[in-house]
């Protein structure tokens, strides 16, 4: 019994008795509940178990308390009409706007953050950290820290282009199929059918391999695989909206079609898509981390998380942590990209407004 | 002076709340309120009055977004305010019924009829299954509802909608409560389904001595089916008083002006006496089909300048499908459309800028016609810059005019969007959008039928005086007779996709009839308390269901 467990059981009893004398239920259940865990693991784990759940709550105490900070700073620079949008957040999606944000910066700034280029041999291979390097050497000798802030740039920046170039093809192809019906309509359904018949992943190594692994292709191969699915999503939203009157109304007005689909469909549809987008932003990350993985997508010496991994693996068996950095930081952005998505989703299903 | 029955239900300064903009505002304003046994009592108001919220919390439920804040509702001895909901929910269906107002969205289509009829007094434990479906036979029997031991096996779709009510009005005696509520439940319906269901409403009720709360926006049927009636004003009461009294002499001022109305009369305009006048629209034997179906059958018919064709019949009929064979949307098999003697291309694609600027529309439902993420001065402005190739300062001018002449006001609306605004101000947008386009002929599709009748009535008066000002002519499609008595020129019965008959107003509207004019006709609910009475007399009861079907 040292000081520390003393003071660890101390604080959650006072904290819960504080819970349950102010009448807050739901805290106290769950600091209570907590302390019962904590002596049954305290007896099996010992200290180092305390230590690490009192780590682990220190830290979700602490990217609560950033993205709170996060949302008022927002609601307090954004315009009227947004902050009043950003008041319904959740502290999930502040979170998850607090992460891109930081993800954004590191990539805009990566000359400026990163200590070494991204290509710079500085040290012998798999040289532990020290006061130069924050997390050691990859099996070349280049700086990971500089890498991971390099790697946000182009994974992140690859992802951002291929997701935005299916996004413009697919909607524009599911917003004149929806407008023009008929043979048109059929045709671009069936297209999209045939591509989304074939795996992703296999698709896309038969292409890059056919083609090469320039950056050009990756990212059209990749428009490609995921426009098919942004096109059945559009077709559908912009469905329920050619058969309103006002759309009739325009059709009999004499207006064609470039302006039924910008002015008339486009602002009626933008709430699914946009969380569309943020979800298909996730899954093309994650197939673009993938390809590299495998050692068809960003070809070396370009950092990237992807490649990271896999060029570091081999850490793994002697009992070091640093390959998974580049793919906690691939999990932490999916992660927040969705926390954001869920809750654009929650907005556009239509449970706010009447 | 009829004995004192005993109280059922007794509203005390009931005050609701709804949630709206972050916080609770209240919506209806302490609301007295006293039903006895076997009364009917009408509530009748605008929308957003508070009716149908005051219906519901008569059976001490708020719906979603809503809450009782203060009063008490005293049902029977019991107090619903403070009942646990467990056991207002062994109240709602077997005590107190509702009737809503879309049998076709309140039944679930995926069960049969009479399974969900019985499903509450099973569920009650008041019936076996085989008695709770013989006695549903006798209700659906005593609605005269067509084939009553078979009807209750058919699935929803598969019954008229006139018919889906009157079964929904059986499944809510199902359990004999002491209490019916109904909504708006013959709102949806043509005028001739109308009366079957009134008629079918008001024999129950009387039959069984339930007492019932009857909420409607249409005068004329309250005074058919209610003992007392109510006048609720944005949650407030106007004035209650027994029905006889409230329509020989209504003491306040709002409901005076709900009382006259219908009294909006424009004299008969007659067809140019010159014998080479043109019309400005001219159908001439048009056949149209979906698909396979054949909708209308040889159309004729002409419009002149100036002047208003009302087009009349029950749901059906082919008068929308008219208006869209002259608009182009769908190409007549047969026949053509003439504007100005000259004839037209079927295809709207097919017509020139000029063509189509001519003919204009006014959409039924202006939620829909009107585009949600648009704001007012480009919905208007938009016609007037693609036809008129109007911009900037001009182009803000032209709008302002044309929000000046549907009466709002520019600063106010130019740069809202449609849905901050009330149904009749949407109404007037999607008029300001058609007169954008200067046209001089305008298909008005049910513009009223989806408005309260003091709204209502300032369309049809913004529409006449449009009339006057820009010698428009209208093609008035409706099946609201009371609107056709006001505003038309000269009348188009259609039924089954056939012109019936047709002539100037007045001519129509005094005998003698074709059989089916007639019966649109004497279907049009009177003020007149014992009107349903003396026509159901006159029909002979029986021959409801063969009426409609002539």
């Amino acid at each position: 019994m040292n000081s520390f467990v003393i003071g660890y059981y101390a604080l959650l009893i006072g904290a819960s008795c504080l819970a349950a004398y102010f009448k807050q239920r739901q805290i106290f259940l769950l600091i209570f509940s907590l302390t019962l865990i904590s002596f049954v693991t305290g007896i099996i784990g010992g200290v180092p178990a305390l230590r690490f759940i009192t780590i682990a709550a220190g830290l979700l105490a602490l990217a609560a308390g950033v993205s709170y900070a996060f949302r008022e700073f927002l609601i307090i620079i954004a315009p009227d009409g947004v902050a009043k949008e950003l008041r319904t957040a959740p502290l999930t999606a502040a979170f998850g706007m607090f992460v891109i944000f930081t993800y954004a910066i590191a990539g805009i700034f990566a000359p400026v953050i990163a200590p070494f280029g991204e290509a710079e041999v500085i040290s012998s291979a798999f040289a532990p950290a020290d006061e130069n390097m924050l997390l050691g050497a990859d099996q070349l000798g280049r700086d990971m820290f500089s890498r991971i802030i390099y790697g946000a740039r182009n994974t992140v920046g690859l992802a951002l282009l291929a997701t935005a170039l299916a996004f413009i093809a697919g909607a524009l192809a599911g917003l004149l199929a929806a407008t023009k019906g008929g043979w048109f309509d059929q045709f671009m359904g069936r297209a999209a059918d045939v591509i989304m018949s074939i795996p992703s992943l296999i698709f896309a190594l038969l292409m890059l391999s056919i083609f090469g692994t320039s950056l050009v292709v990756i990212v059209v191969v990749i428009a490609l695989i995921y426009s098919p699915r942004v096109f059945r999503l559009t077709r559908a939203v912009a469905g329920n909206v050619v058969v309103m009157d006002y759309i009739e109304a325009a059709k009999l007005r004499g207006e064609g079609t470039w302006y039924l689909i910008r002015k008339e469909i486009l602002p009626n549809s933008t709430a699914p898509l946009i969380a569309e987008f943020g979800l298909e932003f996730c899954f093309v990350f994650l197939l673009i981390a993938g390809l590299s993985f495998l050692g068809l997508g960003i070809q070396p010496p370009t950092a990237d998380w992807g490649s990271m991994v896999r060029e570091n693996a081999t850490l793994i068996s002697f009992g070091e942590l640093t390959p998974l950095i580049p793919a906690a930081a691939i999990a932490l952005l999916t992660v927040a990209v969705n926390f954001v998505v869920d809750w654009m989703l929650f907005r556009s299903s239509g449970l706010k407004e009447v | 002076m009829v004995p004192r029955k005993e109280v059922l239900l007794e509203v005390k300064d009931l005050r609701i709340e709804g949630y709206s903009d972050e916080q609770w505002v209240e919506i209806v304003h302490g609301v007295d309120l006293t039903l006895h046994k076997g009364e009917v009592l009408g509530l009748i108001g605008e929308s957003g009055a508070g009716k149908s919220t005051i219906g519901l919390a008569s059976m001490g439920f708020a719906r979603d977004g809503c809450r009782i804040s203060g009063g008490s509702i005293e049902f029977d001895g019991m107090e619903l305010t403070t009942t646990p909901e467990s056991d207002l929910r062994a109240l709602r269906g077997s005590r107190i019924a509702y009737v809503a107002q879309s049998a076709a969205a309140s039944f679930n289509p995926a069960h049969r009829i009479i399974d969900q009829h019985t499903e509450a007094p099973i569920q009650y434990r008041i019936q076996k299954r085989v008695e709770a479906q013989e006695d549903a036979m006798e209700l659906y029997h005593r609605l005269r509802l067509p084939n009553p031991n078979e009807i209750g096996f058919r699935y929803p779709h598969q019954v008229s909608g006139g018919q889906l009510q009157r079964a929904m009005t059986a499944m809510a005696m199902a359990c004999r409560p002491d209490l019916i509520i109904f909504d708006e439940p013959t709102t949806a319906l043509d005028v001739t389904t109308q009366i079957e269901v009134l008629a079918a409403i008001r024999d129950i009720v009387d039959q069984f001595n339930t007492a019932a709360i009857y909420i409607t926006h249409d005068l004329a049927v309250v005074a058919q089916m209610a003992d007392t009636i109510k006048v609720l004003l944005k949650g407030e009461e106007v004035e209650e008083a027994p029905t006889e009294q409230m329509l020989d002499s209504p003491s306040e001022d709002y409901t005076k002006s709900l009382w006259a109305v219908r009294s909006f009369k424009r004299p008969q305009k007659d067809r140019p006496a010159a014998a080479d006048a043109v019309p400005i629209v001219s159908v001439k034997n048009v056949d149209a089909a979906y698909g396979k179906i054949q909708v209308l059958d040889d159309v004729s018919f002409d419009i002149y300048a100036g002047m208003t064709v009302a087009v009349v019949g029950e749901s059906g009929s082919g008068k929308s499908t008219t208006a869209r064979c002259i608009t182009g949307l769908l190409p007549p098999t047969k026949g053509e459309i003439l504007f100005n003697g000259e004839s037209l291309p079927p295809r709207y694609q097919d017509r020139s800028k000029d063509q189509l600027r001519q003919a204009q529309m006014i959409y039924q439902m202006a939620d829909t016609a009107l585009n949600p993420k648009i704001r007012i001065s480009e919905i208007i402005g938009r016609p007037a810059q693609f036809y008129g190739n109007l911009h900037g300062a001009e182009l803000k001018n032209r709008v302002d005019e044309l929000l000046d002449l549907i009466e709002l006001d520019p600063a106010k609306f130019y740069n809202r969007f449609p849905p901050e605004l009330s149904g009749g101000q949407k109404q007037r947008i999607g008029i300001a959008r058609a007169l954008a386009a200067e046209p001089s002929f305008i298909i008005c599709d049910e513009v009223t039928s989806a408005l309260d009748q003091l709204v209502a009535e300032g369309i049809l008066k913004l529409l006449d005086k449009l009339q006057e000002d820009l010698n428009l002519a209208y093609m008035f499609i409706t099946h609201d007779l009371a609107t056709v008595r006001s505003i038309a020129d000269e009348v188009v019965v259609m039924q089954k996709g056939k012109v019936v008959e047709q002539g100037p107003k007045d001519k129509m509207f005094t005998p003698p009839h074709h059989p089916y004019t007639d019966l649109l006709l004497s279907s049009v609910p009177e003020m007149d308390p014992n009107w349903l009475t003396t026509l159901l007399e006159e029909r002979g009861t029986d021959s409801i269901g063969e009426a409609a079907k002539v």
